[in-house]
C-alpha cells in the first residue's frame, strides 16, 4: 500500500505574525517556518502504519512550494517517510488549486490512501482534504481521532461537534487527521542526517498538466487585537456583584 | 443572489448555527435582489422541514439512504440541487457537519468557498467576505472567483434570524437512491457531554483547563458552576489531550468558536490557540493562580487564587442567593 501525505509549509506557531505593509500578506521576512503541525500528525501516522505493517507501505510525502520547501521535505524523510515530491511552485495557492495539483499527483502515483492535516495553521481554511476527495470521487472520513484498518478498508474515529462518530469507508480514501490522533515524533539529528541520502523528486506545475485558477483573492489583511482592560476583583463576593451590577449578564 | 442555505439539524430540531446562516442570506439576498431557499437532508425528519419552512422556503430532500450525514451521499444531492436550481451562493454553518459535508460540495462545483466568515460587505457589486486566520489572530478580507461561491459563516458572528410567522412553502427533492455513493458507513456516534447545552448554544459557558486534576473534580466544579448559571461546560484543549474532558466541549482554534454572554474561564492559562475560540465572547471572567497568565489580557474581570477554593465558594454563593 502507499500512502501520499500532502505536507505544506507553514509559520511556526510560537511566532507573532506581524502583517506586510501593504496589507496584501505576511511579513515572512524573520519567520521560522514548521511543517503544519496537522501534516505532521498526518505523516507520524503513515509512519506508524508502515512500522505495524512492516513489508509493502510506502510513505510518500509531497510538498507544494519554492525551493527551500526542500527543508520541510527533509523533515518528513528524517521522521520516516522513504520518499518526498516537490511540486515546484511559486505562486500564493488556494485550497482549490492545492486540491487540483495534488489529484494529479494522485493520478501519477496511485497512492491507496491520502494521509493529511485537516486544516494548515496559516489560512486555517480546513477545505483541501475534502476538495482533493470530491475530485478523485473518493470516500472521506476528516478530522480523524483514530483509525484502524479493517477486511474492507478503514475504521476511523472523527472529532465533530456532537462527539465521538465512528464511520467504516473504503480505500482509497482520503482522511484528514485532527490533533489527538498522535504525537508525531521528533526527527533526530541522525535521522536528519540519514534523511540528506533519500530522494525528493521535483516536478513542474506544467509537467502534470496543471494551470491555476484562482478561486479565493486576499485583498487584505489586518491584526486582530483581544486584549482587554481587565479588572482585578479581590474576592469571590466583588466578582459576583461586578457581574450584578456592572455587565447585567447575572 | 439566489441562496441555498444548508440546514443542518440533530432529527428533530434546526441548530442554532443554521439560524445564523440565514441571517446572512437574508443579508445577502437583501443587498441583492436576491432570494433564499433552504435544503434539509435527511432521514424523515417532518419536525425540522416544518421549522425551517419559517425561515424560507424549503426543499426536502427526505430518504432512507440519506439516513446518516454521511459525506459522499450528503455532497452529492447539495451539488445536485445547486446545479438544478442555478443556485449563486450556498451558505452553512462553521461547523463540522459543513466543513466535512458542504466542503465536499464545494469541491464538486469548482471549489470558490470562503469558510469562517465573520463579517461581509458588498463594494462595487462583489461579496467581501472577512474570515480569520493564523488562529484568529489575522483578520483576512477576501472575495471569491468562481461559481456558485460556497460560504460557511461563524454563528457567534451572525445573530440568529427570527422566524417569519407563517411558514414558506415545502417541495419535495427527488433523491435517486441508486445513483448515490455508497463507499461511508456511519457506525455510532459516541458523545459524553450528557444533559447540558452545547457550548456554542449557550448563554454562559464555563471552561476548566489543565488546573482541572479528574474528570469528577471538573464534572463537580465546572460542571457545578454552569448548572447554578444555567451554562455549558467547555473546556481546553489540555484537558481533552489528557481524556479528562471529551472532544465536543474543546473551545478554540481546532474546537468550537464561541461568543456567549458571559465566559468563564477557569484555570486555562490562555494560549492563542484557546483565545482563538472564545475572544468575542461579551463578558469574559479569568480565574487563575498565575498572576501572569495570559488569559487576563483578554479578560474583563480577573481572580487571582486556585480554583479548588474559589469555585466552590462560587457555587455556595449562588446557590444562598
Amino acid at each position: 500500500m502507499k500512502i501520499l501525505v500532502p505536507t505544506k509549509r507553514v509559520p511556526d506557531t510560537e511566532q507573532r505574525i506581524r502583517i506586510r505593509g501593504d496589507g496584501r500578506g505576511i511579513d515572512a521576512a524573520e519567520l521560522p517556518f514548521v511543517m503544519n503541525p496537522f501534516d505532521a500528525i498526518a505523516l507520524e501516522e503513515a509512519v506508524r502504519i508502515r512500522e505495524r505493517q512492516q513489508a509493502g507501505v510506502e510513505v510518500l510525502a509531497v510538498g507544494i512550494g519554492r525551493a527551500e520547501y526542500e527543508q520541510e521535505l527533509r523533515t518528513a524523510l528524517a521522521m520516516g517517510a522513504e520518499r518526498a515530491l516537490l511540486v515546484e511552485c511559486d505562486m500564493p495557492l488556494d485550497p482549490w488549486n492545492v486540491a487540483r495539483i495534488l489529484q494529479a499527483v494522485v493520478e501519477r502515483e496511485r497512492p491507496q490512501l491520502v494521509l493529511m492535516g485537516k486544516q494548515a495553521v496559516d489560512d486555517d481554511a480546513n477545505q483541501t482534504g475534502q476538495f482533493l476527495a470530491a475530485l478523485l470521487d473518493w470516500p472521506q472520513a476528516m478530522f480523524a481521532s483514530k483509525l484502524e484498518f479493517t477486511e474492507s478498508g478503514v475504521r476511523v474515529a472523527r472529532e465533530t461537534d456532537a462527539g465521538i462518530e465512528v464511520v467504516s469507508i473504503s480505500l482509497p480514501a482520503v482522511i484528514s487527521t485532527d490533533l489527538r490522533l498522535n504525537e508525531p515524533r521528533y526527527a533526530s539529528l541522525p535521522s536528519m542526517l540519514r534523511a540528506r541520502k533519500k530522494p525528493i523528486d521535483r516536478i513542474a506545475l506544467d509537467a502534470i498538466g496543471i494551470t491555476i485558477q484562482p478561486r479565493v483573492e486576499l485583498l487584505h489583511m489586518e491584526s486582530t487585537t483581544s486584549r482587554r482592560n481587565c479588572m482585578r476583583v479581590g474576592d469571590v463576593d466583588e466578582l459576583l456583584s461586578r457581574l450584578r451590577n456592572e455587565t447585567k449578564v447575572l | 443572489m439566489h441562496i441555498l442555505v444548508i440546514v443542518e439539524h440533530d432529527g428533530s430540531v434546526v441548530r442554532g448555527g443554521s439560524k445564523s446562516a440565514f441571517r446572512f442570506a437574508d443579508a445577502v439576498a437583501k443587498q441583492t435582489n436576491g432570494r433564499v431557499e433552504c435544503l434539509v437532508l435527511g432521514r424523515p425528519a417532518e419536525a425540522v422541514v416544518q421549522e425551517a419552512a419559517r425561515y424560507a422556503p424549503v426543499l426536502s430532500a427526505q430518504d432512507e439512504a440519506l439516513a446518516d450525514p454521511v459525506a459522499d451521499r450528503y455532497a452529492r444531492v447539495i451539488a445536485d440541487v445547486a446545479t438544478d436550481r442555478r443556485i449563486d451562493l450556498i451558505v452553512a454553518a462553521a461547523t463540522t457537519f459543513a466543513k466535512d459535508i458542504v466542503g465536499r460540495a464545494a469541491g464538486l462545483l469548482g471549489g470558490a468557498m470562503a469558510g469562517d466568515v465573520t463579517g461581509h460587505e458588498f463594494r462595487d457589486g462583489r461579496l467581501l467576505m472577512r474570515r480569520p486566520m493564523f488562529a484568529g489572530a489575522v483578520s483576512a478580507t477576501v472575495t471569491l472567483h468562481g461559481w456558485p461561491q460556497i460560504v460557511t459563516i461563524r454563528p457567534s458572528a451572525y445573530e440568529p434570524a427570527e422566524p417569519a410567522p407563517a411558514a414558506y412553502e415545502i417541495r419535495p427533492v427527488e433523491v435517486d437512491a441508486a445513483s448515490l455513493p455508497n463507499h461511508i458507513r456511519l457506525e455510532r456516534v459516541e458523545s459524553r457531554s450528557g444533559h447540558r447545552p452545547d457550548v456554542t448554544e449557550a448563554r454562559v459557558v464555563v471552561s476548566g483547563g489543565r488546573a482541572f486534576r479528574s474528570a469528577e473534580d471538573f464534572e463537580r466544579l465546572v460542571g457545578g458552576l454552569a448548572d447554578r448559571l444555567g451554562g455549558a461546560a467547555g473546556s481546553s484543549r489540555a484537558l481533552v489531550d489528557a481524556g479528562i474532558t471529551p472532544n465536543e466541549l474543546q473551545v478554540g482554534q481546532t474546537g468550537k468558536i464561541v461568543a456567549p454572554e458571559l465566559y468563564l474561564a477557569l484555570g486555562i492559562s490562555g494560549a492563542i490557540q484557546h483565545l482563538a475560540g472564545m475572544m468575542n465572547s461579551k463578558v469574559i471572567v479569568a480565574i487563575n493562580k498565575e498572576h501572569e497568565a495570559p488569559i487576563f489580557e483578554v479578560a474583563d474581570y480577573g481572580l487571582i487564587g486556585d480554583v479548588y477554593e474559589l469555585v466552590p465558594q462560587l457555587i455556595e454563593k449562588l446557590d444562598a442567593d
